[in-house]
């Protein structure tokens, strides 16, 4: 009667199933990392096709028709219609497909059992069942290019009603159509690892492992999912609506009226406006998806190399949990324009500046985590410091912007382009870099090289600031995003030696990239080889072995004594303290033994 | 049965197991000890599961609100039959109920009759709501016709998709009931029964949005 996993004790021996359909959490998180990062290399690409127009539009670029005739006419200049895709599909795929997978889907499912000390996640099977389907939305969205009319067209907001009507642009046929299923893949994906997470977070954790010993990236996580559990269903629903709108002929967001080529649509009376606030209810707390996971990163990260415990542990908590929760509340920061009512806006004015307070107390307890600290300065280090900056430079333009009267200003101009690329997709971007130094050892139980990741660090951290900072000059001269080419306006003439300089810049950011692909694949075979705890860190994925076997322990689950962050103890003889160390075993100094 | 519950805080060295056995000896779930909440891990991904529906109608919901509140709003009549279906779920809810109490006693035979009937249930209120739908179109009412009937459709597709994806859950279970796999600790039945007055509670609440409020 007694049904026994016996399949739980032993690693699955056959290839398949040890690394394709695999249910070993640290297999799937690598799954899930690893085609983020080739996500990454496809937008990344669109990324370049976007800063080679902006900077040249005008000039002829016959070996662009060469290579993607469709795109680019005979003469080398690219069709305009088609710009809109590029940069639809390069915030999509790094937003989603990047930047929320590849910290939360990827380290989140590497790290949640290691770092709680449970041999897997709750439901191994789901997980697996979640990469799988994460892998066909890839798939949906890549197809998407090839399909008549191309990809997706209308923002990575696709707001209708251009995203509603397939007359509207090529890419709102089947480009559009296929951008929904893919998003509904993504959800279900995404929504399948948050159950997981939530309840392995809750019901998983080791013997003395409390809520306030959970390393901060373990809260980011947890509330991450929390986050997503609750926002995504109102994007769910908005994409089945637009789906019905576009292909069963309702009228959900398509107003009376619209007249496109002459011909009168037939729809009547939807709102576009009901489009964009089910997309900002999830948008919101989508940036802090992709924000809180590399701010727990760098708490981490800063407190190992700090060799200092992370200063107020339960302030950084509560910050987390307030920002959470305000993030649900100031999605009408982005609708300002919309004419909605200045008292309405005034309250989401309020509640986004009150954001401001979790954001400098942890700012602030960063820096405060530093003061006076001996700092190590790996590469693990120098990006999770370069999280703390891009946040703050990020961070003081939103405060700008969270305020309509500005914001009206520059709604929609590269002051917005260069406000979210520095923080939100800047400060994920290093938190994916940061991570993967610092836990490539325990996933492949060698370590990166230094010397390379350090270079790789510089020209990234450099080039970052001179692709985005400046753009937010043009955004205060008035120059649109989204736009395809600035110089048919006088007004914009004299800009475009800035838009060279940020194209340049964004070219040597792609090439430093290289550095990075190389080190990665370089280190996975020759890297020196890593002890169970090459940081000398105190989280509980550093008390196994590297990598870590099926099931995480060999032995025993590690019991847990303290806090995550005892580094430097006073009267200590070792600067660290594992989480796993009973008080009776610590060594204090003068002691022999 | 909750023999190989663990005392919470015990210092090291005991022995575990890999997960500590399987579904029948941890009445947490496999793995859950130490700081585990007093639920059935499954439990917890359910409710977890069912707070992120609920924020899915919460949408349509907010959706529905608002573009009734725009004006150009002609209701639909309510189709007979939607009360009939109304009663098919809360009565399949409650021999849902009863198939959970059937298994405490031991009593598989009856676990696998009273599953069956609501497995029947279910499938006359999908049939039910396809004839609602039916009669809307006889009457001229279709998918786009007008802003409430676009609504009516809409989320009695969604709700009926939500439904058959928990007569598939009874099925498996079902299934499984056949090769006399439960006891009566096994969380299986416990969650569908939760899943299943989730969805009859969602529809009476979209039936009142839809038709009453
Ligand atoms: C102090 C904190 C912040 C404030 C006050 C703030 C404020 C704003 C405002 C008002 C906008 C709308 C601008 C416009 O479209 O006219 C905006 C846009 C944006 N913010 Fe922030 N923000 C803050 C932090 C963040 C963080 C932490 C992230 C992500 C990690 C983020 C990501 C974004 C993104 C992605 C957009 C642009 C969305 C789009 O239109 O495509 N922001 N922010
Ligand atoms: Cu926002």
């Amino acid at each position: 009667m007694h049904h026994v996993h016996e399949e739980n004790h032993e690693a699955p021996q056959s290839f398949l199933r040890r690394y394709i359909f695999s249910t070993d959490h640290k297999v799937i998180g690598i799954q899930y990392y690893l085609t983020a990062l080739f996500m990454m290399l496809v937008a990344g690409l669109l990324a370049i096709l976007i800063r080679i127009q902006l900077a040249w539009p005008q000039t002829p670029q016959p070996w662009l028709h060469k290579i993607l005739p469709g795109l680019y006419d005979p003469n080398g200049i690219m069709r305009p219609e088609y710009y809109p895709m590029l940069f639809t599909m390069h915030g999509t795929l790094m937003v989603f497909f990047v930047l929320s997978t590849a910290p939360v889907s990827g380290f989140g499912n590497f790290l949640i059992p290691l770092q709680i000390g449970a041999r897997d996640m709750a439901f191994p099977f789901l997980n697996m069942m979640s990469y799988w389907t994460f892998f066909v939305g890839c798939l949906v969205m890549l197809a998407s290019f090839f399909v008549a009319g191309g990809a997706a067209a209308s923002g990575w907001t696709a707001y209708p009603p251009l995203s509603a009507l397939p007359e509207s642009i090529p890419g709102s046929q089947w480009g559009q159509t296929l951008w929904i299923i893919g998003m509904v893949f993504f959800i279900a994906s995404f929504t399948m690892g948050g159950l997981n997470f939530v309840t392995t977070v809750l019901n998983l954790r080791t013997r003395g492992m409390s809520m306030f010993r959970l390393p901060l990236t373990i809260w980011a996580m947890f509330c991450v999912s929390i986050l997503g559990l609750l926002s995504f269903p109102a994007l769910t629903a908005g994409v089945i609506m637009l789906l019905f709108d576009r292909h069963f002929g309702t009228s959900f967001f398509v107003p009376s009226g619209v007249v496109i080529a002459d011909k009168l649509m037939p729809h009547q009376g939807g709102s576009p406006l009901l489009w964009q606030h089910l997309f900002w209810f999830l948008g919101h707390p989508e940036v802090y998806i992709l924000m809180l996971p590399a701010m727990g990163f760098a708490s981490d990260i800063i407190s190992v190399f700090a060799r200092k415990p992370i200063f107020s542990y339960r302030a950084m908590v509560f910050a987390i949990l307030v920002i959470s929760v305000l993030s649900f509340l100031v999605w009408g920061h982005h609708m300002f324009v919309s004419g909605m009512s200045p008292y309405l806006g005034m309250a989401f004015a309020v509640f986004t500046l009150l954001i401001a307070v979790p954001s400098a107390i942890k700012v602030f307890n960063w820096l405060a985590t530093l003061w006076r600290a001996k700092i190590h300065f790996t590469t693990p280090m120098l990006f999770a410091l370069g999280i703390v900056s891009l946040f703050i430079s990020g961070g003081l333009s939103g405060i700008w912007l969270g305020q309509a009267p500005i914001d009206i200003q520059v709604h929609d101009t590269y002051f917005v382009v260069a406000h979210f690329h520095l923080i939100m997709a800047g400060a994920a971007l290093f938190g994916v870099f940061a991570a993967t130094y610092y836990w490539f050892p325990k996933m492949f139980g060698r370590m990166m090289n230094e010397t390379l990741g350090k270079l790789h660090f510089w020209l990234t951290f450099v080039t970052y600031y001179l692709t985005f900072f400046p753009m937010h000059f043009l955004g205060l001269r008035g120059m649109m995003r989204r736009i395809y080419d600035p110089t048919q306006y006088d007004l914009f003439k004299p800009l475009q030696p800035i838009n060279e300089l940020i194209s340049h810049s964004a070219f040597l950011l792609g090439a430093a990239q290289l550095i990075f692909v190389f080190n990665f694949v370089w280190s996975i075979f020759r890297g020196k080889k890593a002890g169970p705890n090459p940081w000398r860190a105190n989280t509980l994925e550093w008390t196994t072995e590297s990598p870590a076997p099926h099931g995480n322990w060999r032995g025993p689950l590690p019991v847990v004594y303290r806090g995550p962050y005892e580094y430097s103890v006073p009267g200590v003889a070792e600067d660290y303290i594992p989480q796993n160390v009973a008080p009776a075993e610590v060594k204090t100094v003068g002691a022999r033994g | 049965m909750f023999g190989k519950i663990r005392p919470q805080g015990s210092g090291p060295g005991i022995a575990d197991s890999w997960h500590g056995g399987d579904d029948g000896e941890n009445p947490l779930g496999p793995g859950a000890e130490g700081g585990a909440l007093p639920v059935h891990t499954k439990q917890i991904g359910l409710w977890a599961l069912l707070v992120t529906i609920s924020m899915l109608f919460a949408g349509f919901t907010s959706a529905y609100l608002a573009r009734r509140a725009a004006g150009e709003w002609t209701p639909i009549p309510l189709p007979r039959v939607l009360w009939l279906n109304t009663l098919i779920l809360l009565a399949s809810s409650a021999t849902m109920e009863v198939a959970r109490r059937t298994l405490r006693s031991w009593n598989l035979r009856a676990l696998k009759r009273w599953l069956g009937i609501t497995m029947v249930l279910g499938l006359a209120f999908l049939r039910g709501q396809f004839v609602a739908w039916k009669s809307l179109e006889q009457q001229g009412i279709f998918l786009p016709t007008n802003p409430h009937g676009s609504f009516f459709y809409l989320l009695t597709a969604v709700h009926g998709l939500h439904v058959l994806g928990g007569l598939i859950a009874l099925g498996v279970v079902w299934f499984r009931a056949w090769r006399e796999r439960y006891t009566p600790y096994h969380p299986a039945i416990g969650l569908c029964a939760t899943y299943w007055h989730f969805m009859d509670l969602l529809w009476v609440y979209l039936f009142v949005l839809l038709f009453i409020l």
